[in-house]
């Protein structure tokens, strides 16, 4: 069952990634980056049951980490809308050249 | 029957990561992603994780996901079924990055077998069982939390604090 779950954990992982550069919309983009995630953490605690527990503790270092990410790129993404209208990654051209 | 319900979440999982790249609406997106983290909370159980399990329903297909599902309705995003994939040269990007990253990931995951990448991963498996047994499932994990890694514990406090004042700097409005 372990490799079943990296391969799972892969397969998210490479999911994520996709979601990641074919969207445009920001806050699927952030989405997809929690999937990046949690496809390590899944990887984490399926090798953490073979090699100790702190594979466990990394994830919930990783969750406070994706809370605390989550709460800052949210709070970014309004402040962004408010000056754009819109959450169109392609819109953000400002640091383009 | 643990293969049986392994299966069940991963398809689960697999197929609400889909729904979260190609469903148009952003609140279906994160419906589906609710869906994965759910599944995936259900494979942690397998993998006798059930702390983090509980962590991972409550904090974040609880806590974090309707904070999402906030933003989006503040800013009114609910509405807009206009298709935002890219296409063309784009996508082609897209699989080149994702097939190159499976391929990297498969060598890495390549020949661990069923004990991992030690040969005394059967008999660690059994240790955690015995201690889990004996202090709880949130005993294992608080005891070398609180111990050998509690500056790190510390700090994770203190990133917190300082992610909720940023938000509230970030997101108030100036006038």
């Amino acid at each position: 069952m372990l490799t079943h779950a990296l391969i799972l954990s892969a397969a998210l992982f490479v999911i994520g990634t996709l979601g990641v550069i074919v969207r445009r919309n920001a806050i699927v983009i952030f989405l997809c980056i929690e999937l990046q995630l949690n496809a390590v953490n899944l990887a984490f605690v399926a090798l953490s049951r073979y090699t100790g527990i702190e594979g466990q503790l990394y994830v919930f270092f990783v969750m406070t980490v994706a809370a605390a990410e989550a709460a800052v790129g949210l709070a970014i993404i309004i402040s962004i809308f408010r000056h754009y209208e819109t959450v169109n990654v392609d819109k953000f051209n400002l640091l383009k050249w | 029957m643990t293969e049986v319900l392994f299966v069940l979440f991963a398809v689960v999982a697999l197929g609400g990561a889909f729904g979260v790249v190609i469903s148009k609406s952003p609140v279906a997106s994160l419906l589906f992603m609710v869906a994965t983290l759910a599944s995936v909370a259900g494979i942690y159980v397998l993998f006798e994780a059930h702390f983090l399990a509980a962590i991972q329903v409550l904090v974040y297909a609880g806590a974090i996901m309707v904070l999402f599902l906030f933003v989006i309705m503040l800013l009114n995003l609910g509405h807009d079924y206009r298709a935002d994939l890219r296409f063309g040269l784009w996508s082609l990007l897209a699989f080149v990055v994702a097939g190159l990253t499976a391929g990297v990931l498969a060598q890495g995951f390549m020949d661990v077998g069923d004990t991992g990448y030690r040969e005394d991963g059967a008999a660690i498996a059994a240790a955690l069982d015995e201690a889990a047994r004996e202090e709880g499932v949130a005993g294992v994990i608080a005891e070398p939390l609180f111990t050998d890694y509690v500056v790190a514990f510390e700090l994770m406090g203190l990133l917190l604090l300082v992610a909720i004042v940023a938000a509230v700097v970030l997101a108030k409005p100036r006038n």
